[in-house]
């Protein structure tokens, strides 16, 4: 009776093992991150912008967002108050007053920072977002289950959420200008910056320039490009000539967002061993368990 | 405890209390169909700050946790063969079940988009920590349904018998089930065995889901070895809530409780609570984040109630002689562990969680709160229900009823 037990409990030990080898041999393979060496960035120059705003007016008129009429954007009124992109604006313009010359106050743009090792590309649950050749991070509509787990993930708080939609809500973000610039055209929002705030191409070129115009006026610029390191790397950098902090960008160190996390995904689960392993030896203390079991009842039997 | 047998409590349904929880479980009902009329929003204080709140927190990330019993129990009784415990196994089993089941249903109204909840079936990525979560819990759920199978096999063998129309259907159908029993006590084990590594697998990664918030994250809580510390948390749990549920069951179906078993089993309970304190100091002082403590501000007030209240103090009681003294000591040092892990959660997810661009505090709404309690009533509701209509919790065998319990 015993025998019999233990060889119907090989059988299907061995059943099970097949299946869940098989199941590991057809996971498909992480979502597509790709860093290709020219991927596309854009350098914003802080002490260029003037805050009119008209960026803003192109994106949402590029995404087809509820807009105004272009001039109402350059009414200032709105920087009173402190503004975050939303899930009907993908990029805003604030506002904050200038430590070293109170006349010339410094104007910001907000947008997607499209990181090197994106964290909410890392993070979806179905892998819809994916971080494309020419440096943009996009989502995928046809996957998103809405769980908003990116919205945690995301070291800049960028991805919103459709809170008052009952069926089919979006993640919102910038998406770089993804089907613009395939088409050959620049961003929407640099394609309006009339006083070249804006620079886009490929994020080596955007690096370089950003490290001459430093170098070319030391006392303008601070000594940082925010972005070029902050968390592994974003494809906008940033220029200012007052600290990052003032300007209400989050200070983070060079460590990607993901990094951690997926060590720690990929160490429990490196080629299924773990799991396998651990199903095996609670196998062999139920097996040993039983048997030692079975003898004692066999034995008071006697 | 040879003679007691798993049994159908004998006990009418209604009673005053059982009035009140379908009344909190109507309320809730009521926010969760807002919910899918008019969408997240119209219900929940959820921004674009705070992406999750106690719908996350406590109904999947607590539920999770105190659902614990279920594997720790099926390890105890099942792996290691610990005959005397049989008797927890049912009922731990079925709190298992029904607090996964409603895991499940607190993502299903969580998320934006529920008719899609099956993607992570077919679209997998397996970086992200919660998609080893859900499938963990997809497959685990399954599990559970399975391992309570013979439960429904046990109740019905030999009892069927419709009247009218479908009598010609009682001896079919108690064959598949004698099948169906046979067949599934010649693989149970392969579930059972599944079951906790499941188990171990998504309680830790659970853990894992909020290291990806990085900074956003206060360091009390926010620390690499997080999936080890909700991993030895949920084992800690485990059995305070199998005594917890016991000694409720016992009150409130006028039984016996089973002191002498529940308290040989909270002296587990002392020293896996001090393993989880060990791990937790010891990282603390290691990234030093103790300093954090000095402002006294929220996080460190909440931080120092989940402590003191559910590890140190628990973990003393069940250290001393006095849980197998009296069983309200046991009763309350076990209902401490669980309000610390139950607050543990809470803080992990949704006190630590700090927006950097947060225009206000996350405060979860009425509707919100209605919803968790509408939810943690109907299950308390079907708990009833199913003990006293299928064999789970184990009573003195009356004459005539048969060991089925080998």
């Amino acid at each position: 009776m015993i025998d019999k037990n233990r060889r119907n409990f090989f059988k299907t030990s061995a059943l099970f093992g097949t299946v869940a080898l098989g199941a590991s041999a057809t996971a498909k393979a992480a979502p597509e991150n790709i860093l290709s060496d020219d991927r596309k960035g854009v350098l914003v120059d802080v002490t260029h912008c003037i805050g009119c705003r008209s960026c803003e007016w192109a994106c949402q008129t590029a995404h087809d967002l509820p807009a105004d009429k272009i001039h109402d954007y350059h009414d200032r009124e709105v920087f009173k108050e402190f503004r975050r992109p939303n899930n009907d604006s993908y990029t805003v313009v604030n506002e904050f007053e200038n430590p070293n010359n109170e006349l010339l106050p410094i104007n910001v743009k907000y947008q997607c920072m499209h990181c090197d090792r994106p964290a909410c590309v890392s993070a979806c649950i179905v892998g819809a977002f994916t971080k494309k050749e020419d440096g943009s991070v996009v989502w995928n509509t046809d996957m998103c289950i809405g769980c908003r787990y990116c919205m945690v993930a995301c070291p800049f708080q960028i991805p919103t959420f459709d809170y008052h939609k009952a069926i089919q809500p979006d993640i919102h973000k910038c998406d770089f200008c993804y089907k613009r610039t395939q088409e050959g055209k620049l961003p929407a929002c640099v394609e309006i910056c009339p006083v070249e705030a804006l620079v886009y191409g490929p994020r080596t070129e955007i690096i370089r320039v950003a490290k001459h115009r430093i170098k070319r006026a030391p006392n303008k610029y601070l000594d940082h490009i925010y972005g070029e390191d902050e968390v592994g790397g974003t494809s906008w950098v940033y220029l200012s000539g007052v600290d990052f902090q003032t300007l209400k960008f989050p200070k983070h160190g060079t460590k990607t967002a993901p990094g951690v996390s997926e060590s720690i995904q990929h160490g429990l689960f490196a080629y299924f061993v773990p799991p396998i392993a651990l199903y095996a030896w609670l196998g062999g203390i139920m097996w040993v368990s039983k048997r030692k079991n079975a003898k004692q009842a066999n034995e008071e039997k006697i | 405890m040879e003679h007691e047998v798993p049994q159908q409590v004998k006990h009418k349904f209604f009673t005053p209390g059982v009035i009140v929880l379908l009344i909190i479980a109507l309320n809730g009902i009521v926010f969760i169909a807002g919910r899918f009329l008019f969408g997240l929003g119209a219900v929940t204080n959820l921004d674009q700050q705070y992406p999750w709140g106690i719908w996350i927190g406590i109904d999947v990330a607590a539920g999770v946790a105190l659902a614990a019993g279920g594997f720790i129990s099926a390890a105890i009784g099942h792996i290691l063969h610990k005959d005397a415990y049989h008797s927890i196994v049912r009922p731990a089993l079925l709190t298992a079940m029904l607090g996964y089941t409603f895991v499940a249903f607190g993502v299903f109204i969580d998320i934006g988009r529920w008719y899609f909840i099956w993607h992570p079936l077919v679209m997998w990525n397996p970086n992200s920590a919660l998609f080893e979560v859900g499938i963990c819990v997809i497959i685990y759920l399954s599990v559970l349904y399975i391992e309570f199978l013979p439960i429904v096999t046990e109740r019905f063998i030999g009892k069927l018998n419709m009247k009218g129309i479908f009598s010609f259907l009682n001896k079919p159908l108690d064959k598949l089930l004698r099948a169906l029993d046979s067949g599934l006590s010649k693989t149970m084990f392969v579930f059972i065995i599944a079951g906790v590594v499941l188990s171990s697998l998504h309680q830790s990664s659970l853990g894992t889901l909020m290291i990806i918030a990085g900074d956003k994250m206060h360091p009390l809580w926010q620390t690499p070895i997080l999936p080890l510390l909700f991993l030895i948390s949920a084992v800690a749990v485990g059995l305070p809530m199998v005594i917890f549920e016991s000694l409720l069951a016992s009150k409130s179906f006028k039984l016996k409780p089973e002191f002498s078993l529940l308290s040989r089993l909270g002296n587990y309970v002392g020293p896996i609570l001090g393993v989880y304190l060990s791990f937790k100091i010891g990282d603390m002082v290691i990234r030093e984040s103790f300093v954090h403590l000095v402002p006294m501000d929220l996080p460190a007030i909440m931080f120092l109630i989940e402590m003191i209240v559910g590890v140190v103090i628990p973990m003393i009681i069940f250290l001393t002689p006095l849980t197998s003294k009296s069983v309200s000591w046991l009763f309350w040092a076990s209902s401490m562990v669980i309000f610390g892990v139950l607050l543990n959660r809470i803080n992990n997810f949704i006190i630590a969680y700090n927006a950097p661009y947060a225009l206000e505090a996350y405060i979860p709404s009425y509707g919100e709160i209605s919803v968790t309690l509408g939810a943690a009533s109907m299950l308390i509701l079907l708990y009833r229900f199913i003990v006293i209509n299928f064999p789970v919790i184990s009573l003195p065998a009356p004459s005539g009823v048969h060991n089925s319990n080998k």
